[in-house]
């Protein structure tokens, strides 16, 4: 199998409203060759429009799309080799699982043989090849998106699109075809934007996220520095669980378990009554029968547990290891063990809940 | 004639071409213009006198004609008739079979598809030998045959109807909560099968008062035959009588369009407002 | 299991079979009466006697003659609207405005039902040698009258025909042109497919089933069509439902008196051939489009 190399992908400033709300605001992303980059934000965010920009479904209002060194932004998507993976229903009803895989090829006036042996060998990476001879509606959904798949790579396209390819999957078969996405795609070198909605996927196989807000990138970072360091109150919510915690601002710092701690956010112009948003991970559960926390739930996680904890600042997440023994309705005592915290106001926490 | 009334339509995706779209346009202008040339041709030669000026004289004398009242009160009881058989032994033996003989749908369906493939040329053929006299005789005889012909979309519409329910569990809910079987009739499923209802209602009452082929070898002067007849008289007054046949059944359908519009879109802004 | 249970299940058939016998009886009386007679007649002679003349007699002329133009407009009378009809069905599926489609909806249901004498009048107002439309194109230019049209003959027949069945025919093929999800079109395209490409490879393939069953709809339809023909041509055009009105109207001759009977067995076997044919249609398409 020759190793594939995929080109560099560059989204510049790229708008697009349409039915008067606007889908992309100022939207720009450069994408390394071979990088796999998740576009990740709930519904409405424009990630979808972004997708279908690169793959020339849609031309935007305004802004370039770059592949390699060539200005795409309004050739048609017959012309600009790439490969799509569309969330459902997107295999040829009408032809076998073979001639859907061999259809680009066929485009292509590649000659028989070699169609067949190619199809043949990308079915098997997917583990499909017994398989060929099948027509689409005789397949589950996990086996046709692996044959989606195979069809979009058989032509060797320069960048790989997946629109949201397991959403509509089941959750065991959605982590097997994840991990071999990824594998397939770090084999291959190949340049894949992953448009998904579900952040574990995200974190999980991309090399960058990017995670987006009405149109805008709120943040472009790799999995870890998203999760440890968001860089708004937005991913801050979105990404990973954080609980709320009310307390005063006072110049650079907030009081929170009767520490004060740094704001990260400090540049913010919010003064007085805010939330901090503390993650599970990084409130330390004690317990006291003096504490003035009570614990309301604990869910088992398998490797961890989850504790709902009421205090007078609010209602706190917090993970204890599962050898740590909190049962509902005892008394704690919470402190908070990370260097800085990010802080919103309240009226952004509104708006953020009503996501 | 095999219709359905209610469809949803979902958009495909479209090539956005100039030229794709100034023939698309193009088209639809034709098309339109062929389908309203004929009506535009029809009102104008029916709002004339014999002498060619403009007048609603032919309304007029529409209905002082020969033979027009008594046809169209022929036709009009018809279709009463016709529409008491539909709604009260109809749908009732469709809701009964897909209640409790579920077994017998397949059946029913292939019953229902077989006016079309047993057109009423062929059914009045089947009469003309021979048929009870004291049948024959009874002056709405046609109402049955007409019940049988419009089957085909009687039957389909309910069934889609029922089905687009799932009437089974609606009636399992209602009867573990208590209710007879005619409280589940009026309260559960006829409200949700109105709009279906409706529907058909239109249709059959459309088709009533057009059916032509088996009203004339019956010998019974309903609207249609009469019209045939008459146009040897006048042309204006027939032509007069055909268009306001053909616009009282577009008028009839356009009603049930807008009623079930009407009721959809009360229904979600209730719903919205609650 | 014992006679109680037994004694149920019986008394359960009785009660649905008294609850369906009304329905059953008009059924068995209105369609099966007529339809079996028709068949037994057919192979009668007018003493009661069993024949086989009359289906003899209808492969010859005159009756030949009347089969083939019936099938010959069926034809003409299927095709056309059909295309016409897909293509409008295609392109008024593109309509994105809610007002707009449902207005359309109502229009097609209704001109589907148009039909029979009302239609023939005002086609005879519109397109009569001196119809307004008639005129109109003379003005123009181009008198169809001049060039071979006369609208009480084949071609009128046609294009009156026409008028019902491609509403009709964009009636059954909007829910079909629906069911086209776009992704393929999209995944065709992004593979390197122009929309040429796409509709002979994957669209028009996926909506054959649904195609052939319209078309076949659509020829039973122009097929058995008889009020239509009756009064446009005062049943001067030689097709089937007109010798049978012939047949009707005691116009027999001596020695075939229930040759009448013969060509409705015959009607009946070319529409239930159609009918099969839009039987395994209906199921191929559903096979396709449903997932």
């Amino acid at each position: 199998m020759n190793s594939v190399s995929g080109a560099s992908v560059s989204l510049d400033s790229l708008q697009h409203s349409y039915a008067g709300v606007k889908a992309l605001d100022n939207f720009t992303l450069h994408v390394a060759p071979g990088e796999l980059v998740a576009l990740l934000g709930p519904s409405g965010c424009g990630k979808t429009t972004a997708l279908r920009a690169v793959a020339g479904f849609l031309t935007p209002d305004s802004g370039r799309v770059v592949v390699g060194d060539t200005d795409v932004t309004s050739l048609p998507s017959q012309k600009r080799d790439m490969g799509m993976v569309f969330q459902s229903y997107s295999l040829f009803p009408n032809l076998s699982v073979r001639d859907n895989v061999e259809f680009g090829l066929r485009l292509r006036r590649v000659k028989s043989a070699s169609r067949r042996s190619r199809s043949h060998e990308l079915l098997e990476m997917v583990g499909l090849a017994d398989q060929a001879v099948k027509y689409p509606h005789q397949l589950s959904g996990g086996q046709q998106q692996r044959v989606a798949l195979a069809r979009a790579l058989a032509v060797e396209p320069q960048v790989l699109l997946l629109d949201e390819p397991l959403s509509a999957l089941d959750a065991k078969v959605r982590s097997e075809l994840r991990e071999q996405i990824q594998a397939l795609q770090k084999r291959l070198s190949m340049t894949t934007i992953f448009v998904t909605h579900d952040q574990e996927e995200a974190l999980s196989i991309a090399d960058r996220v990017v995670v987006m807000n009405k149109g805008k990138a709120e943040q472009i970072s790799t999995p870890q520095e998203l999760y440890s360091q968001p860089a708004t109150t937005f991913v801050a919510e979105f990404v990973g669980v954080s609980s709320r915690y009310r307390c005063e601002r006072s110049g650079a710092t907030v009081q929170i378990f009767g520490r004060s701690v740094p704001i990260r956010n400090a540049d913010t112009q919010t003064t007085g009554q805010v939330h901090a948003l503390l993650r599970p991970e990084d409130v330390v559960v004690t317990a006291s029968d003096s504490g003035v926390a009570r614990v309301l739930r604990s869910s088992f996680l398998g490797s961890s547990v989850r504790l709902e904890v009421e205090t007078p600042h609010g209602i706190i997440r917090a993970d204890v290891p599962a050898s740590q023994v909190v049962s509902a309705g005892s008394m704690v005592e919470l402190s908070y063990r990370s260097e800085n915290v990010l802080i919103a106001t309240l009226d952004e926490s509104k708006e953020l809940r009503a996501l | 004639m095999v219709t359905v009334l209610n469809q949803n339509t979902t958009t495909v995706a479209r090539s956005t071409t100039w030229y794709g779209s100034a023939l698309r346009g193009v088209v639809l202008a034709l098309a339109f213009v062929f389908f309203v040339a004929p009506l535009y041709a029809g009102s104008k030669f029916s709002l004339q006198n014999n002498a060619g000026a403009f007048s609603f004289s032919s309304l007029g004398d529409l209905t002082k004609a020969q033979g027009f009242s008594a046809s169209f009160l022929l036709s009009t009881e018809l279709t009463i008739v016709t529409m008491i058989g539909v709604l009260f032994l109809v749908v009732p033996t469709v809701i009964f079979i897909h209640l409790r003989v579920p077994s017998l749908t397949r059946a029913l369906e292939v019953v229902s598809l077989m006016p079309i493939v047993f057109p009423p040329i062929i059914i009045v053929l089947g009469f003309m030998h021979e048929a009870p006299g004291a049948l024959l005789v009874w002056p709405y005889h046609l109402a049955p045959m007409y019940l049988v012909l419009t089957l085909p979309f009687v039957v389909r519409s309910i069934e889609s109807g029922l089905s687009a329910l799932d009437v089974r569990t609606l009636v399992d809910a209602a009867r573990s909560l208590g209710s007879s079987f005619f409280v589940i009739l009026r309260r559960v499923l006829l409200p949700n099968l109105s709009s279906a209802l409706i529907a058909s209602s239109a249709l059959v009452i459309a088709f009533v008062y057009s059916e032509y082929t088996m009203a004339q070898f019956q010998q019974r002067p309903t609207l249609p035959v009469w019209i045939a007849q008459f146009a040897m008289s006048s042309g204006h007054i027939s032509t007069a009588a055909a268009m306001v046949s053909l616009l009282g059944a577009w008028v009839l359908l356009s009603v049930v369009l807008l009623i079930d519009l009407a009721r959809t879109t009360l229904r979600t802004k209730r719903s919205e407002s609650a | 299991m014992g006679a109680g249970a037994l004694g149920r299940r019986l008394r359960r058939y009785a009660l649905n079979a008294l609850v369906l016998a009304p329905f059953v009886l008009i059924v068995s009386y209105f369609l099966f009466y007529p339809i079996l007679k028709v068949v037994e007649l057919a192979f009668q002679d007018h003493q009661g006697h069993f024949t086989t003349a009359n289906m003899v007699a209808i492969t010859k002329n005159p009756y030949r003659l009347a089969f083939s133009t019936s099938l010959k407009i069926s034809l003409y009378a299927t095709v056309i609207p059909g295309v016409l009809g897909f293509v409008l069905a295609y392109i008024l599926s593109g309509i994105k405005n809610p007002i707009v489609s449902r207005l359309v909806l109502a229009g097609k249901g209704v001109l589907a039902n148009f039909g029979g004498v009302n239609l023939v009048f005002i086609f005879v107002a519109a397109y009569g040698s001196t119809g307004y439309l008639t005129q109109w194109m003379g003005d123009l230019g181009w008198n169809p009258w001049n060039h071979g049209f006369n609208l009480f003959t084949f071609s009128g027949i046609v294009l009156i025909y026409s008028y019902f069945q491609v509403p009709l025919m964009v009636l059954i093929m909007t829910p079909a042109l629906a069911a086209l999800r776009p992704q393929w079109r999209e995944a065709a395209h992004i593979l390197g497919a122009n929309a040429f490409t796409y509709w002979r490879r994957i669209g028009l393939p996926v909506l054959a089933p649904a195609l052939i069953g319209a078309l076949t709809l659509l020829f039973g339809s122009a097929f058995s069509a008889y009020a239509t023909a009756e009064a446009l041509t005062s049943g001067s055009i030689p097709i089937v439902p007109i010798f049978i009105g012939n047949f009707l109207d005691g116009n027999v001759v001596a020695g075939q008196e229930n040759v009448g009977y013969a060509l409705g067995v015959g009607m009946m076997l070319i529409l239930v051939v159609l009918a099969i044919v839009y039987a395994w249609a209906y199921r191929r398409s559903s096979r396709w489009l449903r997932s």
